[in-house]
């Protein structure tokens, strides 16, 4: 009982984050700004620090105390959300380096993409308009383009690494096209499925 | 100048309980120094019945009376409130089909009811209802009951949480934390004994049904995901087994139609003999319903597998809700490492069965599934207090929550299953020169479109700088905190400086009315005053009656001259004489004149403890 109720307030460290119009959400789990990050260590450090800044913990302190500790924790909860998903990760990253992610995601075919998806297209209208011999060839198309997202996957770690140790602007620039040629497809694969679950 | 008041024996015990406010059934519950335990009221019962009656001669009464009262005078008792918590007339017609509420209409937003002569807001029926385990956990623990944790089901929206603090604030108990009930019932499991696993909680009760899924991790409870139906529970088995027990009777005895209304006595009654069938049918294969009415009977037999014949689409409806959670939390049911079954309607074996069978795994049934909810609030309390340092609780919010863009279109800015505390910041602008107020609308719900979603309410950011359209850029801050309800502020971006945010729920009290409601019933309760007056004049006795058992363990206690002893035994014996009497003066009186004669040995034992101290020698 007492080891707790000698805690009433927030590390400094933690303190400082409330007051920035951006916060830095590395600074929750004690981390330099990485993209590379291991996901089991991220979700134990998470666990920690709720231990230390959740409500729970301030239940009994002065209001101001009890407020701080609501922000704080609701800011480790929104990074540990953005950190341990790899994508978001790197949209925040970019972000942070005045990569403009909002708006300006690109929903331009990526030019290497053309073909297949005109005849992507030409399928999912098919087997809309209840030709079911559509059917077999957007199955594959599936299949090829769920091959194309682990690429784009494997691809992002390299270049996360090669973040972490360069520091490099044309590295994110490189990292920000693979996560638009991935959203890209994600969304392809999203139109099939729902084409193909879709009762005719 | 010390007395056996001041000095305390211990820390001062920070009581705070553990409600479950339940549809049916509500229950209270403390954290003692061995664990989570139930309260047994004076009368030795444990379940109050989720039931509110105005008697002319003794105002309100709650639970078992009033249940009595339900049975002969359907009109002048309400049941099964919970149902309305934080809803609109729009939202209840349903229920109201189904249910005997005395709709007096809506004001405000917010539904009133008819109860004898009086009108009230289901928050203040609520409020009875915590009012009532108040009133027992202080008789029970001989202290003052100020604050507590009280429970909801994990689906509720903001509106219908807003609602239960509301009812807590009325009852004159500070609402420390709402915790949604499985996550409490996995508490109370002490679950986290395995140190990693992920748990299904299944929370079938009398009016709503919850799913939640849990990843436990040294003492944490993270909830992955939470689904769920607020209007789902086994009152509708009742109603379905009422229906048809009524078309029976109907037919049989030849009764016109307003005989069988939902408020009337026959219906009643024969509700009570259909839930008792209900029930004994989780135990027996076989039961009768048997009823009497004006010296007529009704004698139906029912077996269990026409009972389960009849509830299969109702047990299959929880089934959805379950498949989505699991879906939403990234887990198969072969991840799965355990289940636990809480509330009342988990005692069906047919709802076992199907739990059974969808999570492949067998269900944790060990502790009671109508008490397992209040223990779990009773840890939750021990976790605020610091009594328990080694469990922490990580929810989620049910509903997305959003915000009303061109078109009527929802803008979701905190999705579902996100872990609270979580927040979300927004910034709006102008649309015109020199507009000085910004209206914004909030909503819940998983739809795209406003009409499809629930208002949660209306946000007016006041008192904008006239500047040109475009210009002012107010940086607007939600946060739902770890009870699942909504804040909002609001800053203004280029200046720094707060700004004012006007709220307007959409549904429920606006803290103005709550203040006057609690005001009002002040004024209204002056019967009630002097009740509550000699029950605190009581919990004030018991203290130093427990006081001065202590202090006669104290070496100060044997140092005193024998006639000292004499007089401090007398005034012993004439407080236990006063603390029967309903005169809450004389227990008073009683109380200081003991309080004057143990002043020397209050002033011995400090005396002692001090010179204790200055030796280094514990005492």
């Amino acid at each position: 009982m007492a080891a707790m109720s000698t805690l009433t307030t927030l590390p400094e460290a933690i303190r400082q984050q409330l007051d920035k119009p951006v916060p830095d959400y590395f600074a929750f789990f004690g981390l330099d700004e990485r993209l590379a990050l291991d996901a089991d260590a991220l979700q134990s450090v998470f666990y920690e620090q709720s231990r230390l800044l959740h409500p729970d913990r301030f239940a009994r302190a002065s209001a101001t105390d009890r407020n701080d500790s609501i922000r704080a924790s609701s800011l480790l909860n929104d990074g540990y959300r953005t950190l341990r998903d790899p994508l978001r990760r790197a949209e925040y990253v970019l972000s942070r380096h005045g990569f403009d992610i909002g708006e300006q995601r690109s929903n331009n075919v990526p030019p290497e993409l053309l073909e297949e998806v005109f005849e992507l297209n030409m399928a999912l209208d098919e087997l809309r308009d209840g030709d079911e011999d559509a059917r077999p060839q957007l199955v594959e198309a599936r299949e090829r383009f769920l091959a194309m997202r682990t690429e784009s996957d494997a691809a992002l770690l390299v270049e996360f690494a090669a973040w972490d140790a360069n520091r490099a602007t044309d590295t994110l620039q490189r990292i920000r096209s693979i996560l638009n040629r991935r959203r890209y497809i994600q969304n392809l694969v999203r139109d099939v499925e729902v084409a193909l679950a879709d009762p005719q | 100048m010390d007395n056996l008041l001041q000095i305390e024996f211990e820390e001062p015990r920070d009581l705070v309980l553990g409600i479950d406010l339940g549809t049916t059934n509500s229950l209270v519950a403390h954290f003692d120094l061995t664990g989570p335990e139930i309260i047994t009221g004076l009368d030795d019962t444990r379940i109050v019945p989720s039931v509110v009656a105005w008697k002319e001669d003794e105002g309100f009464v709650v639970g078992q009376e009033a249940r009595e009262v339900l049975i002969n005078t359907p009109e002048k008792a309400i049941y099964s409130v919970k149902r309305l918590m934080g809803r609109s007339a729009g939202d209840i017609n349903e229920e109201l089909k189904l249910f005997p509420f005395h709709l007096a209409g809506e004001q405000d937003n917010v539904l009133r009811l008819k109860l004898g002569d009086r009108v009230l807001t289901p928050p203040e029926i609520s409020a009875q209802i915590l009012l009532k385990l108040k009133h027992m956990a202080e008789e029970a623990l001989g202290e003052e009951a100020k604050q507590a944790v009280i429970t909801v089901p994990a689906y509720f929206n903001d509106a219908q949480r807003q609602a239960t603090r509301d009812a807590g604030r009325l009852a004159g108990l500070e609402v420390l934390r709402l915790v949604n009930e499985p996550t409490a019932a996995s508490l109370a499991y002490g679950l986290d004994k395995r140190n990693e696993g992920v748990i299904a909680v299944y929370d079938l009760g009398g009016g709503t049904f919850d799913i939640s899924i849990l990843r436990i991790h040294n003492g944490i409870f993270e909830v992955l995901a939470t689904n769920g139906d607020t209007h789902l529970g086994g009152d509708d088995v009742d109603n379905m087994m009422l229906a048809i027990a009524l078309e029976d009777i109907a037919s049989e005895w030849g009764l016109p139609a307003s005989e069988l209304g939902a408020e009337t006595q026959l219906t009643q009654r024969l509700r009570r003999a259909v839930i008792d069938a209900k029930e004994a049918l989780s135990f027996a294969p076989e039961v009768s319903i048997q009823f009497e009415y004006q010296g007529k009977t009704y004698n139906r037999a029912l077996a269990r597998a026409q009972f389960e014949q009849m509830i299969a689409a109702f047990v299959e409806k929880t089934l959805g809700p379950c498949r989505q959670c699991m879906k939403d939390a990234g887990v198969t049911p072969s991840d799965i490492d355990e289940v636990v079954l809480v509330g009342g309607s988990t005692r069906i074996p047919l709802v076992r069965q199907a739990v059974e069978r969808l999570f492949l795994a067998k269900p944790h049934t060990e502790l009671n599934p109508d008490e397992v909810v209040a223990l779990g609030a009773a840890v939750q309390a021990g976790i605020l207090t610091g009594a328990v340092s080694d469990k922490l609780l990580l929810d989620v919010t049910p509903l997305s929550l959003g915000i009303e863009t061109m078109g009527g279109v929802v803008a979701k800015l905190i999705h579902r299953n996100t872990t609270i505390p979580a927040s979300a910041a927004e910034v709006f602008t102008t649309a015109v020169d020199g507009q000085r107020n910004v209206l914004i609308h909030v909503l819940q719900g998983e739809r795209e479109m406003v009409r499809d979603c629930r208002s949660l309410a209306r946000f007016d950011l006041k008192d904008i700088d006239p500047l040109p359209a475009g210009l002012a850029k107010i940086e607007v801050r939600f946060l739902i905190d770890a009870n699942g309800i909504l804040n909002v502020s609001a800053r203004d971006q280029r200046t720094g400086k707060e700004q004012s945010v006007e709220v307007k729920p959409s549904y429920g009290l606006t803290d103005a009315q709550v203040e006057a409601m609690i005001e009002e019933a002040y004024e209204k309760a002056a019967d009630d005053l002097r009740e509550r007056q000699v029950r605190e004049a009581r919990v004030e006795a018991d203290r130093i009656l427990l006081a001065l058992d202590k202090a006669k363990l104290n070496p100060a206690w044997n140092g005193l001259p024998d006639e000292e002893i004499a007089v401090i035994e007398r005034k012993h014996n004439e407080l236990l004489t006063a603390y029967h009497s309903d005169d809450h003066t004389l227990i008073r009186r009683k109380i200081d004149e003991l309080n004057d004669v143990t002043m020397t040995l209050a002033e011995n034992m400090m005396n002692t403890a001090v010179s204790g101290a200055l030796k280094g020698t514990k005492i």
